[in-house]
């Protein structure tokens, strides 16, 4: 019994350890030029309004599409919004917007005050959607192409450098 | 210059602590009791030179020396001199630095004060103590080295995070070092009383102190980390299960739990191996947590270094000192027979740490299990609060209830006379509760059993003190640290019930209504600092029932080095409530977005922890005394 014991204490330990150093050597989601160049998860996200869902071939149809991730409760987020606004007038790019784990009645009143930028809008009540593209905290964009290739990545609010780097890619 | 010479004390530093382990190991053949002055003599010199190098490094701040690469990173010539010194352990390098200072200073400390123990104990704690410091030191030389340098010398440097620049946060790494570092010496103990079969009751007494000094600092530093995330963060929390925090809170269930087992293991002599396990735990845990968070394994809002080749240096030991722990433990382990009557204070002891283990292994897998998820299915998943809700809060119920009765109950065997006032404790907690029901009109089970059960813990120990008052034999240290927790728990739980959270766009001159309060912004004006700008406004808090005004000055803030917008919540507290106030702007409108909050009782929070490490270094003096 007691032998039994041990030995599982070990295997726990091992098993533990291993994961640990497995867990090292794999990608690290926050370093965005490691994105770059790779195609993006599966996509299956919620309309925003009505039980559709998204699917890569409406992506596929884009030249461009900025994936932006954001909630009404974000204050960066409304700090990069009027950036939105002007991309959303570029002929070149579609904007999706993924609503993350807010209120709808909270986004519905964002939009109404700020103005809404997106050609298509999604939910991601729980946040889990959003995980998969490796989102921490929002807001953060994702550049992709027609062939749903990561062009680029921006963790944070952005920039009006972001901006016309976004510009000259999808011209 | 610096650089030469804080390499050269770090070279210096290894060599005396190999010379302490030469000599240590050369003492076992000399027989007597003492052990030899050089051994001391080489360990003042070692803690001197040490803090010695961490003042060098200091200076490379104070002096803004951007040839040394940490300095140029974490500061910038127009900080103010308290934020440059700051810098110096906002670092990863630099806490390092702080980390084999505490080692140092504990091995030396140790070595002073347990002159009554065994010579071999002794020696061979200083041995695996100074084997630990050579492991930090030549990790700090390798891989993370604060007194690398830049070339060329750069004229400006990086700047400190904005989030850094904060009072609470220049004692914080300082209290939690003391507090998880300082765990390495009763890990080192434990080890030495393994080897040398010193498995009386005197081994409690070596280092019962040890473990309260470090839970007192691991507190009081998890304390002052909740403070900064409560006036800094400006999301008007005060704990968010982050994987940090969550790494502070591990060694503290384990500490926890140590100190209650190690009264059992001081009284009858019973739990040595599992007072063993406890020690080696503690310390386990808390370079796994420096792994975690320094690895950048696990993504957390305080992750400050995020590079896998640290994470390798500190697996590698982590699987060292486990290893060898493991196969200590189980090369000494005796079956133990415990003959415990159900009804003792021993038994209670014992359900003590099955909460803490409990409770300990509830957020190491909550935090580890994202990890497990990547690893093994690709999965990406986030443990958050929920989880932690769900689990913890109900089992703190019992928890309380039990720690009321506890202390109470007699060595050995206990008869339970006394059930009859427990009852009577209990219906007026009950009736307490309806009462602040009925008053506050709100209502959820878990809650109000939060509350009875907060209110039973209370109750208990204050009669407790008044009884023993009597008696002339009052316990002080204990009473105060458990009647506080059980208001801790009482404040959170009625902070959480009576919040209140409101959100608006508002402009100057506007006036917002809700419940009893209305919110007017009455001025904006934009000041001019020496490290950074700031548009500050003014709005006035109205309480309709009362006819009170307050005026809460939020900030939002543009720092220059590095450039960065933070935003200041503008917080007033008394003693029932704060009001939490943070304003946003928003881009081109004339609208500013602010977040209001009132938390009911928040300072009273914060004086609960407080007077619970109170009691922990109350119960420190007494042990004092009574040497």
């Amino acid at each position: 019994m007691q032998k039994t014991i041990k030995i599982l204490i070990l295997i726990t330990f091992f098993f533990i350890l291993g994961v640990f150093f497995i867990g090292l050597n794999k990608n690290n989601n926050y370093s965005t030029s490691s994105l770059i160049g790779k195609k993006i998860p599966p996509v299956n996200l919620e309309y925003f309004e009505g039980n559709k869902f998204y699917k890569e071939d409406d992506l596929k149809k884009n030249n461009f599409t900025l994936i932006n991730f954001w909630a009404s409760w974000c204050a960066p987020c409304r700090a990069e919004h009027p950036l939105l606004v002007k991309l959303s007038k570029e002929k070149n790019l579609t904007l999706l917007g993924v609503n993350f784990k807010d209120k709808k009645k909270q986004a519905d009143i964002f939009l109404n005050d700020f103005g809404n930028p997106y050609d298509f809008l999604a939910k991601d009540e729980q946040g889990k959607n959003s995980v998969i593209f490796g989102i921490y905290g929002i807001p953060e964009s994702i550049l992709i192409n027609k062939d749903l290739i990561i062009l680029k990545k921006f963790v944070g609010p952005l920039s009006s450098e972001d901006f016309n780097s976004i510009v000259e890619i999808i011209n | 210059m610096l650089s030469n010479f804080g390499n050269l004390l770090l070279f210096l530093n290894i060599f005396l602590s190999l010379a302490i382990i030469y000599f240590s190991l050369r003492s076992f053949k000399i027989s007597g009791k003492l052990i030899p002055k050089i051994i001391y003599q080489i360990s003042t010199l070692q803690s001197t030179l040490i803090i010695i190098c961490f003042f060098t490094l200091i200076a490379g701040f104070i002096i803004s020396d951007f040839s040394l690469i940490t300095v140029y990173q974490n500061s910038h010539t127009s900080k103010p001199i308290f934020y440059k010194i700051v810098g110096t352990w906002g670092n990863h390098e630099g806490s390092l630095l702080l980390w084999v200072i505490i080692l140092t200073v504990f091995s030396f400390l140790f070595l002073v004060f347990t002159r009554k123990h065994p010579k071999e104990f002794r020696i061979l704690t200083l041995i695996i103590q100074n084997i630990l410091i050579v492991g930090f030191l030549f990790f700090i030389l390798l891989n993370s080295n604060p007194f690398s340098v830049l070339s060329p010398i750069p004229k400006e440097g990086l700047g400190l995070n904005p989030i850094l620049q904060d009072p609470a946060l220049a004692i914080h790494p300082p209290l939690l070092y003391i507090g998880f570092v300082g765990s390495s010496i009763y890990f080192s103990a434990a080890m030495a009383s393994l080897i040398t079969n010193y498995s009386q009751t005197a081994f409690a007494h070596s280092i019962k102190n040890w473990v309260l000094v470090s839970w007192c600092f691991q507190s009081l530093g998890i304390l002052v980390g909740s403070i900064w995330a409560y006036y800094e963060l400006g999301w008007g929390g005060f704990w968010f299960w982050d994987p940090v925090e969550n790494a502070s809170l591990l060694p503290w269930f384990a500490m926890t739990a140590l100190f209650h087992s190690l009264i059992v293991f001081e009284k009858r002599g019973l739990f040595y191996f599992w007072v063993i396990t406890l020690c080696l735990l503690t310390f386990i845990l808390s370079v796994t947590g420096t792994f975690l968070v320094r690895s950048g394994i696990l993504n957390s809002v305080h992750t400050f270094a995020s590079d896998p080749s640290r994470g390798i240096y500190i697996l590698l030991f982590l699987t060292l000192m486990i290893f060898s722990s493991i196969f200590l433990l189980f090369k000494k382990y005796k079956e133990e027979n415990y003959n415990l009557n159900p009804n003792s204070k021993e038994t209670f002891i014992l359900i003590n740490n099955w909460f803490m283990m409990f409770y300990l292994v509830t957020v190491l897998l909550g935090t580890i299990y994202p990890i497990f998820t990547d690893v093994l299915t690709g999965n990406k998943i986030s443990v958050g609060p929920p989880f932690y809700n769900i689990v913890i809060v109900p089992i703190v119920v019992i928890f309380l209830l039990l720690m009321a009765i506890g202390p109470k109950v007699k060595w050995i065997k206990e008869r339970f006379e006394n059930l009859k006032n427990y009852l009577f404790i209990l219906m007026g907690s009950i009736l307490i509760n309806f009462l602040i029901i009925l008053l506050f009109k709100s209502y959820s089970i878990l809650s109000n059993l939060i509350i009875i059960s907060a209110f039973f813990l209370i109750i208990s120990s204050i009669l407790d003190a008044l009884n023993s008052f009597r008696n002339n034999k009052i316990d002080y240290a204990r009473i105060i640290s458990h009647a506080s927790f059980g208001f801790l728990v009482l404040f959170i739980g009625l902070n959480d019930i009576f919040s209140i959270e409101k959100d608006y766009n508002i402009k100057l001159g506007e006036t917002k209504n809700f419940n009893n309060y209305s919110i007017k912004l009455q001025n904006l004006e934009l000041e001019n600092f020496p490290n950074y700008k700031a548009v500050i406004g003014e709005l006035e808090i109205n309480n309709k029932k009362t006819n009170k005004k307050n005026i809460l000055k939020p900030e939002i803030r543009i720092y220059e080095n590095p450039q960065t917008l933070t935003y200041e919540a503008a917080i007033t507290s008394n003693a029932l409530k704060d009001y939490y106030l943070t304003m946003s702007n928003i881009d081109r409108s004339e609208y500013y977005n602010i977040k209001f909050q009132k938390k009911p009782l928040m300072i009273w929070i914060w004086i609960s922890v407080i007077m619970i490490v109170f009691g922990g270094f109350l119960r420190l003096f007494q042990n004092a005394k009574n040497n």
